[in-house]
């Protein structure tokens, strides 16, 4: 499992976002992972080894790099990377309950055939009811790692800046010995470069969340001025509600009380996308 | 994520582009990214641990490597490639934007094939037509920045044998001595002269796409 892995599951998310999604995972696929492979990772892998300080007393090299580098720059980014696309994968397993329980109603209406199951995988999801809350809730967990892992590179380093010289007092180094970081000015370059792109995608989170906070609002007000003009099917755009409302409600009176609960609760669903498409 | 990746995420809008637009990525990833990968990186492996400086001063290396490479060929070049081919994910959006909406034409009634509509190439023309000469004028943007970005960091295209430093703690001047100079500067003109002929073809493809829809725009006319 690599960033390539990270990519594919991710890719799989891509289809049922928003265009400003697709933005989002574009740029941190591209700006932020493929950077942080391709450049960042070779400025910082002598940080250790490149470490000077102007002391031949054993051990205070390590301490004094210790001291000032609690947790390196690329640890702390691979691990914000991994943070925030996460939350997409909430996205993923709603989007796959969702198309098991279609499944599971085409087998129950008699169209369970490879065609439809086929089409159930690739129709696109709409973001409305249950979806909608799990996709909101994911934008929003993405921009509170963002934002905490800002503040975290703040306080570990503050001003975003790499100095050059450090002043290290720790035992076993002898009173104060002045310590060289290894190519300060291009790990600075690169700070500012993630940062900036760190803040371009919480602008993208912000865009997405309201962009679906007005659409919600924009299909509600749409539904209460014209109540009849509900598409119904929250399940396959192919089957007429009414014709699935026949179908569910003979297999109610035929089936089995586990049977009946699923279908209740999936007929309660559908109602209540008709509804609400921001419930 | 890596070179491998974004060649096959760059792949896909090959499909869509013009001859031109096809030897452009081709010359990228041949002639760029993979000399970029194989070779220069090699060569610049071991820029900072044969950095040498006529000094036992502790820390007067780092200090006048961080001077004179305030960041590395590499990375720039890197930057620049990740920055140059970017645009052309404008040109695949597009297209996944106009295939959905033929998409949602052919939900809604209309008689369209979907197997067709996936592998038809879609012609550059209408709106598609500015998306794509805007991301060539990207790209062209792109490619002389970072030429004036290298030429104003390291004055000229050359890599000095010896470089004098003065920063702070080296004691006075002292001689530092940079590592493989002759194959750096071989590499960095070559880097330069492929450099230039991608913006060569991107200017070509810029005058295609205007001549080509000049000549249309006439004979619509006449």
């Amino acid at each position: 499992m690599n960033w390539a892995g990270l990519y594919t599951v991710l890719s799989g998310v891509n289809r049922h976002s928003t265009a400003i999604g697709r933005i989002w995972l574009s740029v941190i696929f591209i700006f932020r992972i493929m950077v942080l492979v391709v450049a960042a990772e070779s400025v910082w892998g002598d940080e250790k080894s490149a470490f000077t300080c102007n002391t031949q007393q054993p051990g205070c090299n390590s301490v004094c790099y210790d001291h000032f580098f609690p947790i390196s720059h690329i640890r702390l980014w691979a691990l914000q990377l991994i943070l925030v696309t996460t939350p997409a994968l909430l996205v993923a397993m709603h989007v796959a309950y969702q198309q098991h329980q279609e499944k599971k109603l085409l087998v129950l209406t008699g169209h369970g055939d490879a065609k439809h199951m086929e089409e159930v995988k690739k129709h696109k999801m709409r973001i409305a009811g249950s979806l909608w809350w799990t996709y909101v809730c994911s934008v929003v967990f993405r921009l509170l790692f963002e934002a905490v892992f800002m503040y975290i590179f703040y306080m570990l380093y503050p001003g975003y800046q790499m100095m050059r010289l450090v002043k290290c007092e720790a035992y076993p180094c002898p009173n104060t010995v002045d310590c060289f970081i290894s190519r300060p000015t291009e790990k600075t370059i690169f700070t500012v470069f993630m940062l900036v792109t760190s803040s371009v995608c919480i602008v993208l989170n912000m865009a997405e969340l309201i962009y679906l906070v007005v659409r919600a609002c924009a299909r509600r007000s749409q539904h209460n001025s014209n109540p009849s003009s509900g598409k119904g099917s929250f399940y396959g755009h192919k089957h007429s509600s009414e014709y699935k409302q026949n179908e569910i409600n003979q297999l109610l009176t035929e089936q089995d009380g586990s049977l009946k609960d699923m279908l209740r609760r999936n007929s309660g669903l559908q109602e209540k996308g008709d509804r609400c498409s921001a419930c | 994520m890596d070179w491998g990746t974004l060649q096959a995420v760059l792949g896909g809008v090959n499909k869509h582009s013009t001859s031109i637009g096809k030897i452009w990525l081709t010359v990228l990833f041949i002639f760029r990214i993979m000399i970029l990968v194989v070779a220069a990186e090699r060569v610049w492996g071991d820029e900072q641990d044969d950095f040498v400086c006529n000094t036992l001063q502790p820390g007067c290396r780092n200090v006048c490597y961080d001077h004179f490479f305030p960041i590395s060929h590499i990375r720039l070049w890197a930057l620049q490639l990740i920055f140059v081919s970017t645009p052309a994910l404008l040109v695949a959006m597009h297209v996944a934007y106009t295939r959905h909406e033929k998409k949602r034409r052919f939900r809604n009634g209309e008689k369209i094939d979907i197997e067709e509509l996936k592998n038809e190439k879609i012609h550059i023309r209408g709106p598609l037509w500015w998306t794509y000469t805007s991301s060539i004028f990207f790209r062209i943007v792109f490619e002389a920045v970072f030429m004036y970005v290298f030429y104003y960091m390291y004055d000229g295209y050359q890599m000095p044998r010896l470089v004098k430093c003065e920063a702070w703690p080296c004691p006075n001047t002292v001689d530092c001595f940079v590592s493989r100079p002759t194959e750096k500067t071989t590499f960095t003109i070559f880097m330069l002269a492929v450099s230039g002929i991608c913006m060569m073809l991107n200017l070509a493809e810029l005058c295609y796409l205007v001549i080509k829809i000049c000549m249309k725009e006439s004979r619509k006319t006449t």
